[in-house]
């Protein structure tokens, strides 16, 4: 299988600078001073076509700035993102526009995600007359046989996003994200807001969606049981660095990283009862301030002092299995 | 069994509305023992919050709680007057909701909310009342609560503000605590940090919980007993494992077998069709019908009655998936 989408050590810094206040004070020798937050750090991994890649991982993991980089909305800072083997820094306007394209995204707030003042038909067949993938006496039927595809009665072109219910909207956005025939969807929490019952039709559509017309995904979400269920390939992120990535199989039957251990085995699950929750204690540092070394040290119950001092590099063992953490791949060095 | 903390009878909450009278709970009984944890189960506009609020007498024209007892320790809370209401709101009865910023002032300190909190139920000097609040914070797993006192709201993460909120509710040691989706808006590890400190809380104090929440994987590894309510009735009571491994309610299949983490990896799930119906046209027969693989004219027309399957199992369907043996 051929890589579609290549990310090499790409990272996301926020700078923000001193406002007019603080600098003012600066002038009084006060040292305010440009804040930095790295909210992606250094994250590679391939895509391949048709590949449905998780992305797990706490609030303010840079999760989201990840998708958003993915999807162009967000210009990474540094490292390269390639589409189809071509880095973004080389590519022709051409090439630029097609990845645009074949890149498409659905959101997380099916209500904040659709214009209120445009009817389904405009929202959802808008772009692919502008981009010239169809003309527009084409997108009534284009649009039409979209909505079939989602599971939407085609009768409800000429409605507004406001006649929805939650479940509706969303399959809306799916089908202004199909509309533009992508290759890679990404889905930034995009079942996170509805009821159970409708999160277990919309994953359904994925994954027919998937069956259909070959999308890749990279479906980015908290939730383990869902991304369990879609994925082929789980990457768990903490702090905005990859701590673990591996199949679904080897990354939930036997997780390495002692994070995502700790995510699987908090994560509640029907077959649990009376569980007895054990925690790991602590929150998620600010990324204002990352504690040194491997940022997971404060939290995890196999920290040593090597731990404190070294950032573990995602790094692929003999078995094949990629994970950033000291104790996994020189147990020597830590213990020592 | 000793008597419950609270009975809650045929509880009917109504909202009047200009498309016609909406019925957000209807019929609903059930009870909480001492140290109880009951999980209330329910996709949105099920009427599950409106249960919550109806017990603690906060519901508000246009909406109007029409009939049924909420026996709190035997008393009728319906007949007793506001300003008793207000002296058993947060003392007795506690509420918790999804989003802390709902209960916490933001521009008042920690310290203030809770000190006024307590002088309010409790005859203690102020001095006291902090020791107490500071205790309270400890209880919680709060680091250096003496300091976290004197914050803001605005300088806590959401998951140290949930614990501010819980930690408010158990300070006066209350009979019955009722949680709306506590741990819905917190992420995995934080919710079980939570959820591990509601546990040895409420095993040390006998408090009776209400648990709220859409999320049935908490409540597998929480409650005691489950209730799962659609359309404002309650359509399967019965304890977790029961209710769990053997669903007698199409509807509560219909929950398991959405869950993603039920069905082997990369299969298809087996998700209710349709959606939720709207409250103001409810359909004459069971609400669920219409979305019902087992309906058939029966539950079009009368609307199912609550019977008991087994002992503490009990449901409104004419179609349970098992059979029990009291029938």
């Amino acid at each position: 299988m051929t890589a579609v989408l290549s990310l090499r050590g790409l990272t996301r810094t926020y700078i923000s600078s001193p406002d007019l206040v603080e600098r003012i004070a600066n002038l009084a020798g006060a040292g305010y001073h440009e804040t930095r937050v790295r909210a992606v750090d250094g994250v590679s991994f391939d895509l391949s076509e048709g590949e449905v890649l998780g992305l797990v991982g706490e609030s303010g993991c840079g999760k989201s700035t990840l998708g958003r980089m993915v999807a162009g909305v967000e210009t990474p800072s540094a490292g390269t993102l390639a589409w189809d083997g071509t880095a973004l820094a080389d590519m022709t306007p051409q090439q630029r526009r097609d990845w645009e394209l074949q890149v498409q995204m659905i959101f997380q707030d099916p209500f904040a995600s659709l214009n209120p003042r445009m009817r389904v038909e405009r929202i959802v067949g808008e772009a692919a007359v502008i981009h010239g993938l169809i003309r527009r006496a084409e997108r009534r039927d284009y649009v039409a046989d979209l909505l079939t595809k989602v599971g939407l009665n085609p009768d409800v072109l000429s409605r507004y996003p406001h006649q929805f219910s939650g479940g509706q909207r969303q399959r809306i956005g799916i089908a202004r994200a199909l509309a533009l025939q992508p290759r890679l969807i990404v889905c930034d929490e995009a079942i996170s807001a509805l009821d159970v019952s409708i999160q277990a039709q919309v994953l359904n559509l994925f994954h027919d969606l998937r069956q259909e017309f070959g999308f890749a995904y990279l479906f980015i979400s908290h939730d383990l049981g869902a991304v369990e269920h879609i994925a082929d390939r789980v990457a768990i992120m903490y702090l905005g660095r990859l701590v673990e990535i591996g199949t679904a199989d080897e990354v939930f039957d036997n997780p390495r990283h002692p994070y995502t251990r700790a995510l699987l085995a908090e994560a509640p699950r029907l077959d649990r009862r009376a569980q007895s929750f054990s925690p790991i204690t602590g929150e998620i540092p600010s990324p204002l301030n990352p504690p040194p070394g491997c940022t997971f040290h404060p939290r995890c119950p196999l920290a040593t002092q090597a731990c404190r001092m070294t950032v573990p590099e995602l790094h692929t063992g003999r078995d094949g299995r990629s994970t950033a953490c000291l104790l996994e791949h020189h147990p020597q060095r830590a213990t020592a | 069994m000793t008597d419950p903390v609270l009975s809650v009878r045929g509880l009917r909450t109504e909202f009047a509305t200009r498309a016609g009278t909406v019925v957000a709970v209807d019929s609903v009984s059930f009870d909480v023992a001492a140290g109880e944890v009951l999980g209330v189960v329910g996709e949105s506009g099920s009427g599950k919050t409106i249960t919550g609020f109806s017990i603690l007498g906060l519901i508000d024209r246009p909406g109007r709680i029409t009939a049924g007892e909420v026996l709190l320790n035997g008393t009728d809370l319906r007949k007793l007057p506001e300003s008793q209401m207000q002296r058993l709101r947060g003392d007795r009865i506690a509420m918790i909701f999804q989003d802390p910023m709902m209960t916490l002032n933001p521009v008042l300190r920690i310290d203030t909310q809770m000190v006024e909190t307590i002088c309010a139920h409790r005859d203690v000097s102020t001095a006291r009342a902090r020791e107490m609040a500071a205790e309270a914070l400890g209880l919680v797993g709060i680091p250096s609560p003496v300091e976290r006192l004197r914050n803001y709201p605005h300088e806590m993460s959401g998951g140290m503000r949930q614990r501010v909120v819980i930690a408010m509710a158990l300070m006066l040691e209350p009979d019955l605590i009722i949680a709306d989706e506590p741990t819905t808006a917190l992420d995995v590890t934080i919710q079980s940090q939570i959820l591990s400190e509601v546990q040895r809380l409420l095993a040390q104090r006998r408090t009776a919980l209400i648990w709220i929440t859409h999320d049935l994987t908490v409540v597998a590894g929480l409650a005691h007993r489950v209730a799962v309510m659609y359309a404002g009735h309650i359509v399967e009571t019965g304890a977790v494992d029961d209710l769990l491994d053997t669903p007698a309610h199409p509807y509560t299949q219909g929950l398991i077998s959405s869950i993603p983490s039920a069905v082997p990896r990369g299969e298809r799930l087996v998700p209710i069709s349709g959606m939720t119906p709207s409250l103001i046209n409810l359909p004459a027969g069971c609400a669920f019908a219409p979305r019902c693989p087992q309906a058939d004219a029966r539950c079009q027309a009368e609307r199912p009655w609550q019977k008991e399957l087994t002992r503490g199992h009990a449901l409104r369907c004419f179609h349970p998936l098992v059979q029990g043996a009291a029938s």
